[in-house]
């Protein structure tokens, strides 16, 4: 199942998810892959369903149905029954109806590899820059609480201290390391989040509209950046983007989303000449 | 664990036992009217400010204090009136020292703000009645006995479910036909919007404090009238069962926390009667964390779907 | 290397300053008398300090609104008293239960970690269905675990445990376990915990549970579990409660269920918030200066007092809570930060965390 067209392997796999709240569909039928290696765009139109998507794969939401694979395993299984089937837009219910459940909670999947940033920034306000990176080593912890609590663990303390200011210092930020995290300009604390995101030594990162009120230089500055910690962590990057030249200069491929439906997959060649992304998405946004 | 005693029952036939449970049902059904009307309060200002205010409990027996005052010096056709004005004066007025200042703050700030307004209006009456027990006066008709059937009580016991349902079909025309009870119920689902289409919000909340205020000054002469002594810390607990009567009800619904209400005043007394009065408190708060757990939304309240 | 120094320095005057308090404290009790006001403000204002770090490891650090803190106090205070109470003195305290069930003692400070190991317990079957719930819904659950504990204490069935609704006694007290040093007793007991307390609180588990307070989400997808996270600090912040409760029945002597009504809870609740919501030594702070304001220096306003024929006005029995809740409204309304902040009294001099501003939903 995890074995793509070209060979390589998925690492992150979407199969006929839909999301529902209440009677809002968010996402229909979402299927998609992204490889081993790349960089994988997911735009669309403000309300096209793409942070719901990402909140999906990382057990925010529980999808109405669907199944989110992850390096081949099943991370997220979810079929309603008999007649909700239908009510819920799960057109290969039939096929899933019969696998169990599977529903993580947001921590297991960062567990199991998969860290994301936020579209509002999340940060940890009453803390420093490198307390809000350090609190992501927490995760792979070996001590417990008694052992913390009593400085057992002074050798590990110390290589997670480390490692945060290894992470501060490719980010940019090892000169703001104890200034408190909201202090810093929007800009930084976006690479904040996405270096306490990098402490949870993730495999896939997700990240959510990364250039974000950001400006020319910097989202240019943030392009070179994402592609540097894709190579230097070995990482698989999946993000949703609205600047649009940084979709097409760092993008393998692309996903657009309207109205919840994927309406358009491919190279950003492909996408710019796409006609029913034209349409849809470009024609009428702005940029 | 209050289940695993069986209620103490003569088993003689039907009569006995409905004879026996009688009084207890009637003072079930006579309390529970009296949390209902505590419980308004509880659940309008919730609704909007989603806070839960401790110092309810407090106004309702700042509100038996001052008839024990009032009907020393005046006759109760008059002392009633002033006593529900003077209550109604002392919500208003908590509401705008204690929570407006904090109405953007975190919520735990006001939740706190609660908790303190609670300690200084118990220490306040302490301060002002001695500590001692009042006696609370004999209002004209409530007190007087009855016969009904084997059991005799006080009048009080069937004029409260009566007046509590009348109030509350009030109360709930109110919200659903005024112009005041729309901007109530367009407060309570969204503070910032309704803001925004220019609804005074800070109005509306003073309305819903008067509201409260005024239905726990009617519930205190009802309650006080059954109990006839008031000490300063005795709404702490009513206030609190009215409180989960209203989450039990569903936060927000009117109805609901009567009935809540209804149910907590019977289980309550069906408790006392089973002779494990200890339990009839901790019954309450055992009932809340069951409904909090199966059904947080109560059983009237609506569903919300949470924003992440 | 310099930071490291400056942080051994900073350690170093840390201790040399807890130990000259504790002097000062020893001092106090040797010259005054132990039965003096000020040796029984330091003695309640330990135990308080002690309940109330524990308080604020939930409330301030965790950002758990929780109200249950009466209730372990008095499990802890049981368990205490249950374990100690002497062997010849059993059939006096349980004669309505002949004697009682628990027919052996330990040691006093076997006892004093039983206590809060009996609470830390209850706090987890208590904590598993109630940490689920939010903001004041938890609020309201702890607040009525608390008064079902309460209950269920005083119920009759289980009085050849508890002694139901009838008091406890002759367990050994401060006086008379530590006849003249109960106030050095004490300090070392709290001194110990809330030392304890500190490590965790700046160990990886303190950052996780800053950052749960701090956002919820965020720490989630930090790989963080909230449940277990919580839970940890429900526990341990109900070991301590355990102990506080323990040392509290010490002090007072004797004890029964209905002291430990919410309002004790409420009252613990608002020394944390005096002294800062997320500081340690702030609710340290605030509960001495709470004790000795209640205790001692405020009584003169409860005095109805006369200056040659003028009688001061307001001054008569109760005034004093009156002032004392009016001062703590003023603190919760004016500087909601309370005394110390989010921060430390060592870390005055830091420039960083410059700004407070809980933010706790």
């Amino acid at each position: 199942m995890s074995e793509n067209k070209s060979g390589g392997q998925n690492v992150l796999r979407l199969t006929d998810i839909t999301m529902q709240f209440g009677g809002v569909v968010a996402i229909n039928n979402l299927s998609l892959e992204v490889n081993q290696g790349e960089i994988v765009a997911l735009i669309g139109p403000n309300g096209a369903g793409k942070t719901t998507a990402f909140n999906c794969i990382t057990g925010v939401y529980e999808p109405t149905n669907g199944i989110v694979y992850f390096h081949g395993e099943p991370i997220a299984v979810n079929h309603p029954q008999g007649k909700m089937v239908k009510q819920y837009g799960g057109i290969n219910g039939d096929l899933y109806k019969d696998r169990k459940p599977v529903v993580h909670t947001p921590d297991k999947i960062t567990q199991m590899g998969i860290a994301r940033t936020f579209q509002n920034i999340r940060l940890f306000k009453s803390q420093t820059v490198f307390d809000n990176v350090l609190i992501g080593t927490h995760l792979r912890r070996t001590s417990n609480v008694l052992t913390a609590t009593f400085r057992l663990n002074a050798k590990e303390e110390k290589a997670n201290r480390e490692k945060t200011a290894k992470l501060l210092e490719i980010v940019g930020l090892a000169d703001v390391a104890d200034e408190l995290a909201t202090s810093l300009p929007y800009g930084k604390q976006r690479r904040l989040e996405i270096a306490r995101a990098l402490a949870t030594d993730p495999t896939l990162l997700l990240l959510d509209e990364p250039a974000a009120g950001m400006n020319p230089q910097e989202t240019d500055e943030l392009g070179e950046f994402i592609v540097s910690i894709k190579n230097q962590f070995d990482l698989t990057v999946f993000m949703i983007e609205h600047h649009m030249n940084l979709v097409m200069e760092i993008s393998d491929r692309i996903y657009v989303l309207d109205f919840g439906k994927q309406i358009a997959e491919g190279t950003p060649e492909e996408i710019q000449k796409n006609p029913v992304v034209i349409a849809a998405y470009l024609g009428v946004d702005e940029e | 664990m209050s289940s695993s005693s069986a209620l103490i029952i003569p088993r003689k036939g039907e009569t006995d036992m409905f004879d026996t449970l009688l009084p207890y049902l009637l003072a079930g059904i006579s309390v529970g009217g009296q949390y209902a009307l505590i419980a308004v309060g509880y659940t309008l200002v919730y609704g909007i400010l989603r806070l839960i205010n401790f110092a309810h409990g407090d106004i309702f027996t700042a509100a038996g204090f001052f008839m024990v005052y009032l009907a020393a010096t005046m006759p109760p056709a008059l002392a009633i009136p002033l006593v529900i004005l003077l209550t109604i004066v002392l919500g208003f007025t908590v509401e705008r020292v204690a929570y407006k200042p904090l109405r953007t703050a975190p919520r735990m700030s006001i939740m706190i703000s609660a908790i303190g307004v609670s300690y200084l209006l118990q220490n306040l009456m302490w301060y002002l009645t001695g500590g001692l027990a009042r006696q609370y006066p004999v209002l004209p008709g409530l007190g007087d006995t009855i016969q009904l059937g084997s059991a005799s009580t006080k009048v009080v016991t069937l004029v409260t479910p009566v007046l509590t349902i009348i109030l509350v079909v009030l109360l709930v025309l109110l919200i659903k036909r005024t112009k005041i009870g729309m901007a109530m119920r367009a407060v309570s689902v969204d503070f910032e919007t309704a803001q925004l289409m220019g609804i005074k919000i800070n109005n509306v909340i003073s309305v819903t404090f008067v509201i409260g205020s005024a239905m726990a000054a009617i519930g205190s002469m009802l309650y006080f009238t059954n109990y006839t002594a008031v000490t300063p810390t005795i709404g702490a607990m009513p206030g609190l069962k009215a409180f989960v009567a209203a989450v039990f009800g569903g936060i927000g619904s009117i109805p609901g926390a009567m009935i809540g209400a209804l149910i907590i005043g019977i289980c309550e007394n069906l408790i006392k009667a089973a002779g494990l009065t200890m339990f009839s408190d901790a019954f309450t708060f055992a009932l809340l964390i069951v409904v909090l757990l199966v059904r947080p939304t109560g059983l009237f309240g609506e569903k919300t779907t949470e924003k992440v | 290397m310099k930071m490291k120094k400056k942080a051994n320095l900073r350690l170093i005057i840390s201790i040399a300053v807890v130990v000259l308090l504790y002097a000062g404290a020893v001092i106090v009790e040797h010259t005054c008398g132990s039965k003096s006001m000020a040796v029984t403000v330091l003695q309640k204002g330990a135990v308080y300090a002690l309940i109330a770090v524990s308080m604020n490891l939930l409330n301030g650090f965790t950002g758990l609104f929780s109200l249950g803190q009466a209730g372990f106090m008095l499990i802890g205070a049981y368990s205490y008293a249950i374990l100690t109470i002497p062997m010849a003195k059993r059939a006096a305290v349980y004669q309505y239960y002949d004697g009682g069930i628990v027919q052996f003692t330990i040691g006093l400070l076997p006892a004093l970690l039983v206590a809060g190991v009996v609470a830390a317990i209850f706090a987890a079957l208590v904590g598993m269905p109630v940490l689920r719930l939010k903001g004041d819904y938890l609020a309201i659950a702890t607040l009525g675990f608390a008064e079902i504990i309460r209950a269920f204490i005083q119920w009759d069935a289980i009085g050849p445990l508890t002694n139901g609704s009838n008091l406890l006694k002759t367990y050994p007290t401060l006086k008379t376990a530590m006849p003249g040093n109960t106030v050095l007793f004490t300090f070392i007991v709290v001194g110990v915990c809330i030392g304890l307390i500190l490590l965790l609180i700046n160990s990886t588990y303190g950052r996780a549970f800053k950052a749960i307070r701090d956002d919820e989400i965020a720490a989630e997808a930090m790989g963080i579990n909230l449940f277990h996270h919580k839970q940890m600090a429900f526990v341990i912040s109900s070991f301590f409660a355990g102990i506080g409760g323990a040392l509290l029945a010490m002090y007072q002597g004797t004890l029964q269920a209905n002291g430990f009504k919410s309002a004790m809870t409420y009252e613990i609740l608002l020394i944390v918030v005096i002294g800062g919501l997320g500081s340690v030594s702030g609710s340290v702070i605030a509960s001495f200066l709470f004790i000795a304001c209640s205790e001692w220096w405020l009584r003169f306003l409860d005095a109805e007092t006369m200056i040659g024929d003028f009688k001061v006005p307001l001054l008569a029995p109760g005034f004093r809570m009156v002032a004392f809740s009016i001062v703590i409204m003023v603190v919760v309304l004016f500087f909601r930060k309370g005394i110390m902040g989010d921060k430390e009294l060592w870390e005055l001099g830091n420039r960083r965390k410059a700004k407070g501003g809980r933010n706790i939903k």
